[in-house]
Parts: structure tokens; C-alpha cells; sequence
């Protein structure tokens, strides 16, 4: 007896319900959707360097971040990055789910602490880290390596993409984890026991068995590590340094540094455009294929 | 749960060397007694930690970002509160695009959101003001709020606020005494996520700070960007212990996944 | 019964007594009862006369429109036609928290951030009892549940059985004008539910309050109630007293829905129902083919005879306090039920003959069309 709809008929539900969300209503169309508006026409307007920002309409910044091959690289870049990073961490980040989910408490729930914990631990911190550890001559790891003799110069971490890479897997590694694990929390245990009982070897249940069912969360992860990784600022931008630029990075400095706003703004909304086709894309083919199953 | 076979139990060693290593050197070398970066060998010395008293812009830009992860976290709250409550108990047209609006700051890069919010806020005057920075976290950590609360909202059995009805409760009796104790949890979590996010919000931040209002990670990064000492592996020390205490009492008081959970998915 | 529970009865008690004194107009009444939802008729034209401290059961499978119906009359669901009436008045117009009713969901609904005792308090606190008078209320309102001494423990530290007596108690201590119960037995396990069904009968025939349940389970109904509603599909199939509906069902699906029944092929000609070899007297009976409907506990089983309907053992069950048979026939599988005696009946695989009286046996023509 207890349904969804509590209507009366003094004041009709939706009535209630649209007075409700109006203080969030009004405090995201005024903050969100309007300066997002304002954005895209800002990516019409022209710049000079002496005249400052023209509310005109232009298609020069389109046409400049779309055909000019620097910003071709750029782009280019940040995809590259964005896709090693998203291998990565579903190499990783997959198995060790896998892992976490088989553990024994309390062991299970201290590890997941380790690891999903760093998400909530600032980013700048974390890659801070990385510079530590791998940085030029005086990197800790660099340092120890070279004393030992293993290696005779300091390995190419910072200002390179590799270093990029590796920072970032590490920064989005608990994302994927964190999906892959809500996959595998949805799987029915005795369905492993199922396969086993019925003579299956362990390596037949991981493939048979347990990948098809984790899949959609590696892939759902797989989404959300992309469009982080794509628009990340921060960790590129301490190991990437001034000069490996990517989109985040980019917009930043036309925005600060050069001040040309307008071309800043047609970075931003282009990523925008490309993450959000990139998602909504990936996330169709997601439901087409396993709605059958699981939806 | 069957048990993990030495492989993995290595795979799973090496993941966590990966996840801590950088935190945990980070720590090391804040206790450094040399003049530079190096890991303390012989002895951990405090002299990196006092001398953040003498650079007050740390000290500053820690209380602003304490006062504005809490601030924007309460008003996030209370501005999700009723809006979870619309969207969990009833079925109007539009309810799928209002969720997802809310819920759509979680999806724009906040990158885009940074450049938005300066070019809106130099356009209305709040450029550079606490009050705009205000808003911005308002916008960005209210999707947490939100989506916590609305887990306790939608979770809780509708008969028990009809029992309260049938018992002769007005409306407000029944919100007062039955409704808000039991979303309580959820609130209160909210309000724990939304302050962690806001208090980490660095790529957004950049944008719309300016010299007075910078909030501590938009410092800190500031300051790797010239050079990296001693110093900011010390504030970044100090940050990290605040975060991982944290980090255990929401654990143990809500789960750190169930907390997560929906973080994970792009989900309505 | 304790001291506290006592004097909630006779409390309770000397109500009822003043109000029997009024009387002409029917305590309460649906009239035409309708629900609609979207293109799908929830519940279709049900109208039903409840007397002052009646026990009414409204009983059907899953989707018969029972539970909305209870929802209407506690105003959690809009009506789309027809009328309620409580003593007299419209009760539609007015709103939920003022119609006076006590409610029992199925899933309890205890607040579970309020101890037992401030449960039962609620509904009192509301109509602004003072805490004296309110402390005692609830103190009888326990006992009389048989919780005496639990008003302080959290429901979470409750067993089902404990928390649905909370929830009565809590339903029952604001003396509401009906008493409503939406399935409130249906996740206690088989023995507690036997249990509480008699405490339930006991209690509200002390109170004489009157009372509105809705299962779908016929036993219940039948053990509980002063008259049934059998609903199916939205509309009424028979309102009768359990008795009545079981013995003389308006329809086959009453007649399938309350206890076993069987369904046989014959033929009648010229006053004799002709089931295979058997033959029974039924003067009045049309002719043509027909179908015969007989309760299970009807028939006997005796030895077999060429002038007998006859047939094999095929499965038989113990059920405890009776045997459970099914025999083949030449007219399709009958369900017997025999009283367990002590004597052993005939086995698997034993022939027998069955037999029963006319009287208990009922005749439906095939041409009235599909049953």
C-alpha cells in the first residue's frame, strides 16, 4: 500500500513537485545554462591584441581552432593521452577490482579504502608526487635507480606525454575501479559456483562468466576515465608543463595569458562538444548491447 | 568469497604501491631537514611545517577554502533537499531532464565551467568576489548533495509518511517529524562529500579566483608552477592528513563505496 | 490480559454501546466506487454497505482492485467516480490526516527513528492528547497487543510478529471509526499468522471496532470475517458471509477461489446427472451437457461398482489432520479430502468409487458459456 503518486486533491502533485525544485531550478538556469550560453556566443566574438574582445559575430576562432594544425596537435594530443590513459587504467584497474571483490573482510574493506580514497584526496597534492618521485635527477625513484646503477640517466618523466600518462592513470584509476566494482557488486555469487560445479576451470568462469557480466562497468568506466582524462588540467598541466599543452591546459592560457577570450571559449565549448558526443555515443551502443541482459 | 591466488595477490601489492607511492612521498619529504627536496634519512625534522606560518597566503587561502567548501556545501544541501524530495516522490513530466539538469555538472568538464563562470561573472560584477566563487562550488559540488539525499529520500517507505498522515499529521508534522529525521543520513553525508569536493576543486577554481580569494589547492598549484620546494610537500602533508581523517570516519560512519557509488555512473 | 489492557476494553466498550443507539443509516457506504488509471479500470463500480462493528474482508488475487480500494477510502489515492459515506458524511472531502481512520500497512510503517511507545504516541500527540492521558493510552494500547513493557524498544530490535502488533496498536489507540488492514499478516511466517488471526478476531471483537482487511489469502478471509467481498478484476464476483460464499459461490471463480474445487463432464437427462458410470438424482436440473461442481470434503470413497463413478488412486498426501487424494476418473481428476480417522484409506494405485449427496453438488450447463 504505499504508492509512488501521493496526490491529493487540494494542491495537484506536480504543482508541489515543480514548487520544490524551483530554488535549484532558478540557481542552475541563472549559473549554469545562462554562462554556458554566454560562452558559446563568446566563441563568436573577435579579439585583437589592442582593441581587446568585439561582440560581433565571427567565425575566425571556429575556423582557427578547427583548421590550424597547432590546434590539430593539440587536439590530437589530448585524445592520445586520454585513450592510453583509459587503457591503462581498465588494464589495471579491472583485475584489481576483480580482486578487491574476492577479498575477506576486513581486508576487503581497508583495501577498498586505499584505493578509492585517493579520489578524494586533492589532485594537486597527488601529482605533486609524481614530480617528487620521478623528477629529472633529483626524482626518488630516478635517484635510487641511478644509485644502484640500473639505469646511468635520470628516466624522461616530466614535460613528457609518458609522465602525463602515468600521473593521470593514477589520478583516474580509482574511477575505474570504483565501476567496475558496482558491476561486480550486481553479479549473483552463486553463479560463479553455478559454472564451477558445472566443471568449469577458473579461467573459463573470468571469461566466460564473470568479464561478460563486469563489461558494462569497465565500459561505463571506460567513459567516464576518457572524458576526465580529455579535459584534465592540473596533472598536465604540473608534469606537462608550459610546453606540452593540452585542451584544458590550452584554453587556460588564451584565457589568462593571452586573453584572447574568445578563442579560449572555442576550445572549451569544443571540447564540450566532443566529450559530450563522445559519451552520449558510447553510452547508446552500452545500453543497445547489454540492455537485453541487464536493463 | 574464494581467496586470490599469489598472482594476485602481487598484481593487487603492485596496484597499491601505485595508488600510495606518490601520497606517501609527498609525506616523506615534507619532513625533510634539508634546504631542499630530499627524502629525510636521518631525521625528520619539523622546520618545513612551521615555516608555513611564515607565508600567510597559505594560511589565508586555507581558511577561504574552508569557509567556502562549507558554506557551498550547506547551501547545496539546502537547496537539494526539496528538490530530492520533488523528484523522489513524484512522477511529473519533465522530472527526467530537471534530475539530469542538476545533475549535468558532473558531466561538463570543469574546464568549460571555469571559462563560463569568469566570462558570467566579469560580466555581472562578481568578478574576482567570494560571492561568485561561492556560487561556482555551489553549482559544482550540489550534484553530490543531491544525489545522496535523493538516495535517502527515495529509499525511505512511502507508508511511513501515509501512516503519519493517517494519524492526523499535517504536512509540515509529517516533514518535521518523519521525513527529515530519516533523510538525515543522506544530508549529513551530502554535506561531507560536497565539502571534499569543493575543498579539492582545483581546474575550475584557476578560473575564477583572484588574488585575495584564492582557495588553498589554486596556491598550491600557483606555486608548483614556478618552482616546487620543501614547502608546498608540507602543505600538501598537512592536507592530506585533514583529507584522510576524514577519509576513515565517513568510511566507518557511511562506507566509502556506498558514499562513491553513482560517482561511478553517469547515471540519473 | 493485564490490568492496562482491561481498561482499554471497557473503555472502548461503553463507546461502541452509545453508539449502537443511533442507527437507520448504514455506519459506512461505498456507492460506485471507481478507479481509473489511464485506460485500465482498477476498480469498477464497487458499492458495499458496512455495518457499525462489522468485520468486512475484502479478498481477491493480485490486481483485483482490493488494495486500491482501501487507498481511496484512506484518501492516498484520487477516486474517479462514486461516493464513500461515513456515517452520513462525505468522506472524500475530507483530507487524509482528518478522517479519523486507523491504518495498518503491510510493511508496518513504523517510524523507525521512534521507540514502540512513541509510535503508539504519534497519532495521540497529533490530535494534541496531553502526556499524561497520553502515557496511560499507550500503556493500554501495549498491553492490549500483548507488548506490555516494549514501549521503549526501537522496531529494528523487533520481530515481525512484534512489529505488527506496534503497528495495531498504534492504529488502534487513536479509537479510529474504522479500522483499516492492508494485508498485515501476509509476511509473518504460516504458524504466527494462525496466531495472530485469532488475536486479531479477539481484539476487534472486544473493541467492537469496525473493520476493513483486504488479503488475498481465502483461509484468512473466511476465518475472520463477518462477510466477504470477493473481487476479481475490479468488479465484485459475491459479497457474502464466509459461509454462504463457500457453499453457494455467485460464480466459478468464487467458487475456484475459495478452498478446492472439482469440475467434472456428465451429461443430465430427464432429472439424472450422469457422471461416466455414476448417476445422482437432481429433478430440477436442465438437460443437455453440463458441467458439475462438488467440494472435495463432500465426497466419499467407497468401494468400487459397475453403478459407480469409478477410478484409480493416483497420488495421495498427508496433510496432517487430513489425506489429500487425487483419483483418476473417466471424467477427468478429482480432488478428494478425507478427515485423517486414524484408519488407513486406499493406497496409491487402488481402485475405488466415489460418491456424494445431490445436495452437495451443483449444476452448470455448458451452454451458459465459458466458465
Amino acid at each position: 500500500m504505499s504508492p509512488t503518486i501521493l496526490k491529493r486533491p487540494y494542491l495537484s502533485g506536480t504543482a508541489v513537485a515543480w514548487l520544490l525544485s524551483l530554488p535549484a531550478l532558478a540557481i542552475f538556469v541563472a549559473v549554469v545554462m545562462v554562462p554556458l550560453a554566454m560562452t558559446a556566443l563568446l566563441s563568436f566574438y573577435d579579439w585583437g591584441q589592442y582593441k581587446g574582445i568585439e561582440p560581433v559575430l565571427v567565425l575566425k576562432n571556429w575556423r582557427e581552432v578547427l583548421t590550424d594544425p597547432y590546434f590539430r596537435e593539440m587536439f590530437a594530443r589530448t585524445f592520445r593521452i586520454a585513450v592510453l590513459v583509459t587503457l591503462f587504467t581498465a588494464l589495471l584497474g579491472a583485475p584489481e577490482a576483480y580482486i578487491l571483490n574476492r577479498m575477506r573482510s576486513p581486508w576487503r574493506g581497508i583495501f577498498l579504502l586505499v584505493i578509492l580514497g585517493p579520489l578524494l584526496i586533492s589532485v594537486v597534492a597527488r601529482t605533486l608526487g609524481w614530480a617528487l618521485l620521478f623528477g629529472g635527477n633529483s626524482g626518488v625513484i630516478n635517484r635510487a635507480l641511478m644509485n644502484v646503477g640500473l639505469i646511468e640517466a635520470p628516466l624522461p618523466f616530466m614535460f613528457t606525454e609518458t609522465g602525463v600518462v602515468v600521473a593521470l592513470s593514477h589520478v583516474l584509476l580509482p574511477f575505474m575501479v570504483l565501476a567496475v566494482w558496482a558491476a561486480l557488486q550486481r553479479i549473483d555469487v552463486q553463479v560463479e559456483n553455478a559454472a564451477t560445479s558445472l566443471g568449469a576451470g577458473h579461467l573459463t568462469v573470468l571469461r566466460r562468466i564473470v568479464l561478460p557480466q563486469a563489461m558494462p562497468g569497465v565500459l561505463s568506466g571506460a567513459i567516464i576515465v576518457f572524458a576526465l582524462a580529455a579535459s584534465a588540467f592540473a596533472t598536465p598541466a604540473i608534469i606537462g608543463g608550459r610546453r606540452l599543452k593540452v585542451a584544458a591546459t590550452l584554453a587556460y592560457d588564451e584565457f589568462l595569458n593571452t586573453l584572447n577570450w574568445p578563442l579560449g571559449a572555442a576550445v572549451a565549448v569544443l571540447l564540450l562538444l566532443a566529450l559530450v558526443v563522445v559519451t552520449l555515443g558510447c553510452n547508446a551502443l552500452i545500453e543497445r548491447r547489454y540492455a537485453e541482459a541487464f536493463r | 568469497m574464494s581467496r586470490n591466488g599469489p598472482l594476485a595477490i602481487a598484481f593487487h601489492t603492485f596496484i597499491v604501491a601505485f595508488m600510495l607511492a606518490p601520497i606517501v612521498v609527498v609525506c616523506l619529504v615534507a619532513f625533510t631537514p634539508e634546504g631542499y627536496l630530499s627524502l629525510p634519512v636521518r631525521e625528520f625534522s619539523l622546520r618545513w611545517f612551521r615555516a608555513i606560518a611564515r607565508y600567510p597566503e597559505f594560511v589565508g587561502a586555507f581558511w577561504t577554502s574552508l569557509w567556502l567548501g562549507a558554506l557551498s556545501s550547506a547551501l547545496a544541501v539546502l537547496v537539494a533537499v526539496p528538490a530530492a524530495l520533488a523528484i523522489a516522490r513524484y512522477r511529473f513530466r519533465g522530472r527526467d531532464v530537471l534530475a539530469g539538469l542538476f545533475l549535468s555538472p558532473l558531466m561538463i568538464p570543469h574546464v568549460v565551467l571555469g571559462v563560463a563562470f569568469l566570462r558570467f561573472f566579469t560580466q555581472i560584477g562578481l568578478g574576482g568576489r567570494f560571492a561568485g566563487l561561492l556560487l561556482a562550488h555551489l553549482v559544482i559540488v550540489c550534484p553530490f548533495a543531491l544525489r545522496l539525499t535523493l538516495a535517502s529520500a527515495a529509499g525511505m517507505d512511502r507508508a511511513i509518511e501515509q501512516a503519519a498522515i493517517s494519524l492526523g499529521a499535517s504536512d509540515w508534522a509529517v516533514f518535521r517529524r518523519v521525513t527529515l529525521p530519516l533523510i538525515a543520513p543522506g544530508m549529513v553525508s551530502g554535506w561531507a562529500l560536497a565539502f571534499i569536493q569543493s575543498f579539492d576543486e582545483v581546474t575550475m577554481t584557476v578560473f575564477v579566483a583572484a588574488p585575495g580569494i584564492e582557495t588553498l589547492p589554486v596556491r598550491m598549484f600557483l606555486y608548483i608552477q614556478d618552482n616546487i620546494d620543501p614547502l608546498v610537500t608540507s602543505v600538501s602533508a598537512c592536507v592530506i592528513a585533514v583529507t584522510v581523517v576524514a577519509l576513515i570516519c565517513l568510511d566507518r560512519l557511511y562506507g566509502l563505496d556506498r558514499l562513491l557509488v553513482g560517482q561511478g555512473h553517469r547515471d540519473t | 490480559m493485564s490490568v492496562d489492557g482491561r481498561q482499554f476494553i471497557s473503555a472502548a466498550a461503553a463507546r461502541v454501546t452509545a453508539a449502537r443507539a443511533q442507527d437507520g443509516m448504514p455506519f459506512l457506504e461505498l456507492h460506485k466506487l471507481t478507479k481509473r488509471f489511464g485506460d485500465q479500470l482498477a476498480v469498477d463500480g464497487l458499492s458495499l454497505v458496512v455495518d457499525k462493528g462489522e468485520f468486512v474482508t475484502l479478498l481477491g488475487p493480485s490486481g483485483c482492485g482490493k488494495t486500491t480500494t482501501l487507498q481511496m477510502i484512506a484518501g492516498f489515492a484520487d477516486v474517479t467516480s462514486g461516493d464513500v459515506r461515513l456515517e452520513g458524511r462525505d468522506l472524500l472531502a475530507v483530507k487524509p490526516a482528518r478522517r479519523g481512520l486507523g491504518i495498518v500497512f503491510q510493511s508496518y510503517a513504523l517510524f523507525p527513528h521512534m521507540t514502540a511507545g512513541a509510535n503508539v504516541a504519534f497519532g495521540l500527540e497529533m490530535q494534541g492528547v496531553g502526556r499524561a492521558e497520553r502515557d496511560a493510552r499507550v500503556r493500554e494500547a501495549l498491553a492490549l497487543v500483548g507488548l506490555a513493557g516494549l514501549a521503549e524498544r526501537y522496531p529494528r530490535r523487533m520481530s515481525g510478529g512484534q512489529q505488527q502488533r506496534v503497528a495495531l496498536a498504534r492504529a488502534l489507540v487513536i479509537r479510529p471509526r474504522i479500522l483499516l488492514l492492508d494485508e498485515p499478516l501476509s509476511n509473518l511466517d504460516a504458524k504466527l499468522r494462525e496466531e495472530m488471526q485469532i488475536e486479531l478476531r479477539q481484539i476487534q471483537r472486544t473493541l467492537g471496532t469496525t473493520t476493513i482487511l483486504v488479503t488475498h489469502d481465502q483461509a484468512e478471509a473466511m476465518a475472520l470475517s463477518d462477510r466477504v467481498v470477493v473481487m476479481n478484476r475490479g468488479r465484485v464476483e459475491q459479497i457474502a458471509t464466509p459461509q454462504q460464499a463457500y457453499e453457494r459461490p455467485a460464480s466459478p471463480f468464487v467458487a475456484r477461489f475459495l478452498g478446492r474445487t472439482n469440475e467434472l463432464e456428465g451429461r443430465v437427462c430427464l432429472g439424472v446427472v450422469k457422471i461416466a458410470s455414476g448417476s445422482w438424482s437432481k429433478p430440477m436440473a436442465p438437460a443437455g451437457d453440463a458441467t458439475l461442481v462438488v467440494r472435495p470434503e463432500k465426497i466419499a470413497l467407497i468401494p468400487p461398482a459397475p453403478d459407480r463413478l469409478n477410478g484409480i488412486v493416483r497420488m495421495r498426501v498427508f496433510q496432517g489432520n487430513h489425506w489429500l487424494y487425487r483419483i483418476e476418473t473417466p471424467a477427468g481428476a478429482v480432488l478428494v479430502v478425507r478427515q485423517n480417522a486414524g484408519a488407513p484409506g486406499p493406497a496409491e494405485g487402488d481402485a475405488v468409487g466415489l460418491s456424494w449427496s445431490s445436495d452437495d453438488m451443483v449444476v452448470r450447463p455448458r451452454s451458459e458459456g465459458p466458465l
